[in-house]
């Protein structure tokens, strides 16, 4: 039993801002390229590099993604939207402003479900999602005298997801980033890789007594690459905030780092060193008017997301809602079991041997379910071939499926056909195989008849050796009980 | 050598064979090199200017020539121009080549016009005087002991002392407006979002609009039917049609004119513009026009709405100035801190960092309410009350300046007093409509002046043709 300590008697108020890149083609206000990798200044136009006189132009393909998050997210589109100047100096941000959104953003409320490991759900609501513009890298380990910026980022649109203070604990945060990702790899805008910091987020953390109703005084962690990274931040700055309060300190509104390699936060600014971002309203780029007609054919094109795949799976196909979580967990992966079920009707095997020896083969290979080799089709055949009694369930998983996987090209039947284990035998022909292995054992027989009734194992798998496989199991079982009477 | 007032005359010498473009430009280079004094050109492109001609003297013969075939013109230097330099007449961008060309240089090429140089401007364009460049002040060609307006004063004084046919400037607050009347040229603001603002070094966005300084109104009209238009670089210039003003230069009827009486009794007006204005008045009416008082009670608000939007802007707009990427680093830099104070104390003049400064307050927490939010309320009544105005009458009739050029380095000392001097043209500004400066009189002072008329919304073509109505009645006067 933990004993009580005093960081029970505090609650922990998390919100947390994501910014999602987004996966357009192009920059959010002009044409380069927005694709991670290149050779460092690369994708820069005098657009990209804030040369005297440019000046922005939306990409339309942006706010289309906004209005997707935001409808995903059950948020409100604001109609009239406005972009606005964000204003500080740095060296990797050209203009000496981001363009961003401030006063108007594009979807306001709404909120996403999380799983959390009780199996009980939790609503987490979002105040706001906007649309801006990224900053370029600097780079400080590249020469030994100078920093070096790389402005192939700068300007590749971003959304920033900002989460009302709802997460109670760093396992509640890590949950509603796997579903934020989740939600933005099904909506196909943004690859969700926080390594390469294509989804990235920073973290508002406070504690407060339990039965308070004010917050506490926040901190904000920058700069983590990895949502245990995040976890790991929180989960320090409780413990950290808890013993200054509880040495009589008080919180002090910083902005933090957390170092991945210690585990620790540090101060990266204090508020007086904060930055006073004067924002206005962008004067180059008009405001975005958005019609209702427009916000239902984005909806219109929605796909089918995690949880009404969900509800899909446990109502259409009864399928139980475990599974139907796995199943939903990778997008690809439910994409590939909806094509399975276009060819088999028994979604219960499918959604097994997705599970299964699916899943299984894929993290031994270490491969995404879009490399695998076999065809939904081929998938779906050999799940026909069992449910009609062709075969059976052993030979499948252990001759059929490892051989079609070596030959991919090859039709199920054919090569089940060529491996000869096509059901064959007759009960004549079983009746020998179970009395030849009955006689082989008969002290067994008799600790059977004792009551030892899980020998029966035993017996079939000899059987199941001497047919080779070619025998149907559950007649089979049928016809070994019977037998076994007989060898009392 | 002849002088040439419009590009129609240009082209009939060189249809006579009187004339060579060769020849002109030629005329033109030997002029500037003359009138150095006046301190109107930053950079003259001189053999690119003579090998233009050339090429385009063989268009000519050869009937490819585009529409503006003999248009000899000179950009601001705020105006970027592909390899070659551009610096807003700052110290910050001395030496800095454009990559790319501005939109409204784009088509002037496509239509065969040679770019002789660029001009003298303050210092981003911010200034009444010509007098914040980092180049030194234009003098006024009508008598060199007084500025040449500003802040497009080269490209005034330029097309004043002929020493181009025509000129672009741009105008935020009057800059193209102001120095015209100073010179007496004519200078056009097109309606905000009539011209692509791709490629002007920006001052204030949402004011900013380039126009073209000439001497004939034909000119005027046409440089703006070749530049306005929408553009795929410029989500602010507007994708109406853009008309051919040059053949719609005929005002046909009677206009209703609207004169607003806080102007005309305005205390700081100089009595003979005052007169100036009222002959104006009696002039129109005895050509059949209606010419009526109306009330614009806000006249007093307008210069200092206008300075708290603009430096707001402006503080933004040239945060990029800060010696990382391009243009002047401070040899003292040693980090990037230090990089961007040396950079900028050094590399800005006395009105810009003013004007950073001022905006910067504007826009900081705590007094974004009572300045930038306040003043974008009152821009909107200062544009509901001249649109109101608009409704009712085709033209609004007012001067362009309280006085005439004034003394080199007079107001220098006092930005209030040379921020005052806006108060006519501002207005205008503020609420995006199309306006322009007409050179009409000449105060005993022998220094020209400008009426200026404010029209409708993307009405330039109404303007256009109407202040060919109010340059001939005074020419007939």
């Amino acid at each position: 039993m933990i004993r009580n300590t005093v960081y029970d008697n505090y609650e922990l108020v998390v919100g947390l801002e994501v910014h999602a890149q987004l996966s357009t083609n192009t920059k959010i206000f002009c044409a380069d390229s927005a694709a991670f990798g290149a050779e460092p200044n690369c994708n820069i136009s005098p657009i990209s590099l804030g040369l005297p006189g440019t000046l922005p132009k939306l990409n339309q393909k942006v706010v289309e993604y906004a209005i997707k998050l935001g409808l995903a997210t059950n948020g409100t589109i604001n109609k009239y939207n406005a972009f606005d100047r964000k204003n500080y100096f740095y060296a990797d941000l050209p203009k000496g402003y981001q363009i961003s959104q401030d006063a108007k953003p594009i979807s306001v409320g709404g909120h996403i479900e999380v799983n959390l490991k009780d199996g009980t759900r939790k609503k987490i609501h979002l105040h706001h999602i906007h649309m801006e513009e990224d900053a370029g890298k600097s780079m400080h380990d590249q020469d030994p005298f100078n920093s070096c910026i790389d402005l192939n980022r700068a300007g590749v649109p971003l959304l920033e997801i900002v989460s009302e203070p709802d997460l109670r604990s760093s396992e509640q945060a890590a949950q509603y980033l796997t579903e934020m990702r989740k939600l933005l790899r099904y909506l196909d805008i943004c690859d969700g890789n926080m390594e390469e910091g294509s989804m990235r987020c920073d973290a508002n953390i406070s504690v407060r007594l339990k039965g308070s109703k004010e917050y506490g005084t926040r901190c904000e962690v920058k700069n983590m690459n990895s949502i245990k990274n995040v976890q790991r931040a929180i989960d320090f700055e409780f413990k950290r905030q808890i013993d200054v309060l509880e040495a009589g300190g008080t919180i002090t509104q910083n902005t933090l780092n957390f170092d991945a390699s210690t585990g620790v936060t540090s101060v990266l600014r204090t508020k007086e060193m904060a930055n006073d971002y004067r924002y206005f309203p962008e004067p180059d780029l008009l405001p975005v008017v958005v019609t209702d007609e427009y916000i239902k054919s984005v909806q219109a094109e929605l796909p089918l997301l995690p949880e009404q795949l969900i509800h899909k799976y446990t109502t259409e196909y009864g399928l139980p809602e475990y599974d139907a979580i796995v199943l939903t967990d990778n997008k690809q992966f439910a994409l590939y079991f909806n094509e399975v079920v276009k060819f088999t009707s028994n979604y219960k095997a499918a959604a097994n041997w997705m599970m299964g020896a699916v899943k299984s083969y894929l993290n031994d290979q270490v491969i995404e379910i879009t490399s695998f080799q076999l065809k939904p089709k081929q998938l779906a055949a050999i799940i026909n071939l069992i449910d009609d009694g062709r075969i059976n369930n052993s030979v499948a998983n252990q001759q059929v499926f490892p051989e079609l996987l070596k030959h991919p090209e090859k039709n199920v039947e054919q090569l089940t056909h060529e491996l000869e284990v096509f059901i064959e035998a007759d009960d004549n022909e079983l009746i020998g195989f179970i009395d030849q292995v009955l006689d082989k054992y008969p002290e067994k027989v008799k600790e059977y008849h004792k009551g030892k009734k899980n020998l029966i194992g035993l017996f079939m798998g000899d059987v199941m050796k001497l047919s080779k496989g070619k025998i149907d199991p559950k007649s089979a079982n049928k016809l070994m009980i019977d037998r076994l009477e007989l060898h009392k | 050598m002849q002088s040439y007032d419009s590009l129609a005359a240009v082209q009939a010498a060189i249809s006579t064979s009187s004339l060579t473009l060769e020849q002109l430009v030629n005329n033109y280079l030997h002029r500037i090199n003359a009138n150095q004094h006046l301190n109107a050109f930053v950079e003259v492109f001189v053999d690119e200017a003579i090998q233009k001609a050339q090429l385009i003297d063989k268009k000519i013969k050869n009937g490819t020539a585009g529409k503006l075939a003999g248009m000899v013109i000179g950009i601001k230097d705020n105006i970027c121009y592909k390899n070659h330099k551009v610096s807003a007449s700052s110290k910050i961008l001395e030496g800095f080549t454009s990559i790319y060309s501005s939109t409204v240089v784009e088509r002037l090429l496509a239509e065969d016009a040679i770019i002789i140089g660029r001009l003298n401007c303050d210092e981003f364009a911010m200034g009444g005087s010509n007098e914040t460049s980092y180049y030194g002040p234009v003098l006024n060609a009508a008598d060199t002991t007084k500025v040449s307006g500003g802040s497009s004063g080269g490209s005034a004084v330029a097309v004043q002392a002929d020493l181009c046919l025509a000129a672009l400037g741009t105008d935020t607050g009057g800059s193209v407006r102001q120095p015209a009347a100073f010179c007496g040229v004519v200078g056009l603001k097109p309606t905000y979002g009539r011209v692509s603002r791709h490629g002007i070094i920006a001052f204030a966005s949402s004011f900013d609009q380039v126009g073209p300084i000439t001497k004939s109104i034909e000119d005027a009209a046409l440089l703006l039917e070749v530049i306005a238009g929408k553009d795929e670089y410029d989500g602010t210039a507007t994708s109406i049609p853009v008309p051919n003003y040059s053949n719609e230069l005929n005002f046909n009827g009677k206009a209703r004119i609207a004169y607003l009486d806080e102007t005309l009794n305005s205390e700081g007006l100089d009595p003979e513009i005052r007169a100036l204005m009222q002959q104006n008045i009696d002039l129109l009416r005895a050509d059949g026009h209606t010419v009526e008082e109306a009330h614009f009670p806000l006249l007093d608000y307008v210069v200092p709405t206008y300075y708290i939007l603009t430096t707001a802007e402006a503080s933004s707009n040239l945060a990029r100035y800060d010696g990382v990427h391009y243009g002047y680093r401070s040899p003292q830099a040693i980090d990037l801190e230090s990089t961007y104070k040396k950079s900028r104390t050094e590399g800005f003049g006395l009105e810009v960092k003013r004007r950073i400064m001022l905006g910067t307050f504007v826009l900081s927490a705590g007094y974004y309410d009572a300045y930038y939010a306040k003043a974008q309320r009152v821009r909107r009544m200062i544009m509901d009350n001249l649109n109101e105005i608009l409704s009712k009458y085709d033209f609004i009739l007012l001067p362009n300046a309280p006085t005439t050029a004034w003394n080199l380095g007079e107001k220098l000392k006092d930005p209030v007093v040379m921020y005052l001097e806006d108060i006519f043209t501002v207005q205008a500004s503020l609420s995006g409509l199309p306006a322009i400066s007409v050179p009409v009189g000449q105060h005993s002072n022998n220094l020209p002046i400008g009426l200026q008329l404010i029209g409708k919304k993307f009405d330039e073509a109404g303007l256009l043709s109407f202040s060919k109505i109010l340059l001939n009645i005074n020419k007939k006067a």
